[in-house]
């Protein structure tokens, strides 16, 4: 690993001053997407800035229509909250199907949404659900922040500091996972909320998290699987890798979005 | 170097340390608690698994200063002297380790399981919390079956 500095700001403001002061410096949150590529050197930010020390970063809130969870909040933490399971039990079984226990009592989810791992599981739950990305100089909506593998609309010098989502209850999310890593091999969430039906894939495109028009189409006129059932997912962009290739990958969008929708259509 | 103070085993300590330091090369190099290991260097084996502040943590995925002032407790620190945590107990019982590597991490994984699930564990349960553990020797089924007995004994 190559030598940093370290900073551990009790303020957002006086993280946004770090960030802002050093283009090389970078944010550490749980660590657990950062600390593995650093060891291989594939990361080597000149400074740390921790962002554990802000407690305004941290926690579950649900308030009228919306679920607001700090950019620090851990898998665990969310997995735990029962106002979520409450208000949105699709959004609070995502974080169980993340990693391990170990994992998820460290990784956070402003973390994983500002990694954007193509295979990760809040970047498809944030598409599907229309979330809204908070970070300390404006609010992205998820059509707009994700933008490639690990590229999202975030500047050098901006934090999340929470996102938030539109309660929706009929939703669901259904995971194939890679065996060895526990990621997403291909993930399928599908939502029905005020602004209509949309169906994000995590794990299968080149380009990291899509929507599925043409399921989103048919889903809006009959929310049911049957409407989707003959409807081909091109494989072309999809990614073919030692794992599975494209053509398998399409196979499964198709299998878990009619699993996901006939889930959540029972509720 | 940042100056890190933390409590380890019940024990204080404290020392200058590289920022690039993990909690786990601390534990096994500077303190020469060697009962923690190192199985991986992708975050996936948990030979590593510490509790701080009462969680399971790989710690060799958090720097040294990130347990500043915490409470940290390794394999050492759950006997008794010379008498085993009934987890510990448990898997000498039932054989739950050949080689012995994963065994710690095993073992700090499996009271972390108890202190979140309570102290009846069915063998469904083991295995789907066990997912961050991994065992190259024993086939796990007598690991299961150990911590099923662990975490009774614990109550
Ligand atoms: C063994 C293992 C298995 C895993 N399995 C899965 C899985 O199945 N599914 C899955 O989705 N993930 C998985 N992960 C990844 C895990 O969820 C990570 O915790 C997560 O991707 C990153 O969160 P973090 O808090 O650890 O972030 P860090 O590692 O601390 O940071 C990641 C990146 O985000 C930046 N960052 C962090 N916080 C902010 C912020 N608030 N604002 C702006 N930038 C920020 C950092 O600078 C860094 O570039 C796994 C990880 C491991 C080690
Ligand atoms: S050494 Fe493998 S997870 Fe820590
Ligand atoms: S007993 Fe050898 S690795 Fe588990």
């Amino acid at each position: 690993m190559y030598a940093f500095n370290v900073e551990r700001p009790a303020t957002l403001k006086d993280a946004v001053a770090l960030l802002g002061k050093d283009s090389e410096a970078k944010l550490l949150a749980g660590g657990h997407s950062l600390i593995p590529v650093m060891k291989l050197r594939l990361a080597n930010p000149s400074m740390l800035i921790d962002l554990s020390k802000i407690a305004e970063l941290s926690g579950v809130k649900v308030e009228g229509d919306t679920v607001t969870i700090g950019a620090t909040t851990t898998h665990q933490m969310v997995a735990n909250s029962k106002e979520l399971l409450a208000a949105m039990p699709a959004l609070a079984a995502v974080p169980a199907s993340i990693g391990d226990p170990h994992v998820r009592q460290a990784g956070t989810i402003g973390g994983s949404v500002a990694n954007n791992d193509p295979n990760a599981d809040y970047p498809a739950a944030c598409l599907a659900l229309g979330a809204t990305i908070i970070t300390s100089k404006r609010k992205i909506e998820a059509d707009a922040y994700f933008k490639g593998m690990f590229e999202t609309a975030l500047g050098a010098d901006e934090i999340i500091t929470a996102i938030s989502f539109p309660v929706t209850k009929t939703a669901n999310y259904q995971k194939f996972k890679h065996p060895a890593s526990g990621f997403a091999l291909v993930g399928v969430f599908v939502a029905k909320g005020k602004s209509g039906v949309r169906v994000a894939v995590t794990g299968a495109g080149a380009n990291g998290v899509f929507r599925v028009k043409a399921f989103e189409d048919a889903l809006s006129k009959d929310f049911s699987a049957k409407a989707i059932e003959n409807i081909k997912v091109p494989a072309d962009g999809l990614n073919t890798d030692i794992h599975a290739p494209a053509d398998y990958r399409a196979h499964l969008i198709g299998v878990l979005a009619k699993r996901a929708v006939m889930a959540a259509a029972k509720g | 170097m940042p100056a890190v103070s933390m409590t380890v085993n019940g024990k204080a300590v404290t020392a200058d340390v590289d920022s690039r330091t993990l909690l786990v090369q601390y534990l096994r190099e500077n303190l020469r608690l060697t009962g923690t290991h190192v199985g991986c260097d992708t975050s996936q084996c948990g030979a590593c698994v510490v509790h701080v502040d009462g969680k399971a943590r790989k710690s060799c995925t958090m720097f040294a200063w990130q347990a500043e002032g915490a409470k940290v407790t390794t394999i050492e620190g759950l006997a008794k002297g010379t008498e085993l945590h009934p987890m510990q107990a448990a898997f000498r019982e039932h054989h739950g380790l050949q080689c012995g590597y994963c065994t710690p991490g095993m073992i700090m994984a499996a009271i972390d399981m108890v202190n979140r699930k309570g102290n009846d564990l069915d063998e469904t349960t083991i295995r789907h919390e066990l997912d961050g553990n991994l065992c190259r020797c024993t086939g796990y089924h007598n690991i299961v079956k150990a911590i099923a007995a662990g975490a009774r004994a614990m109550a």
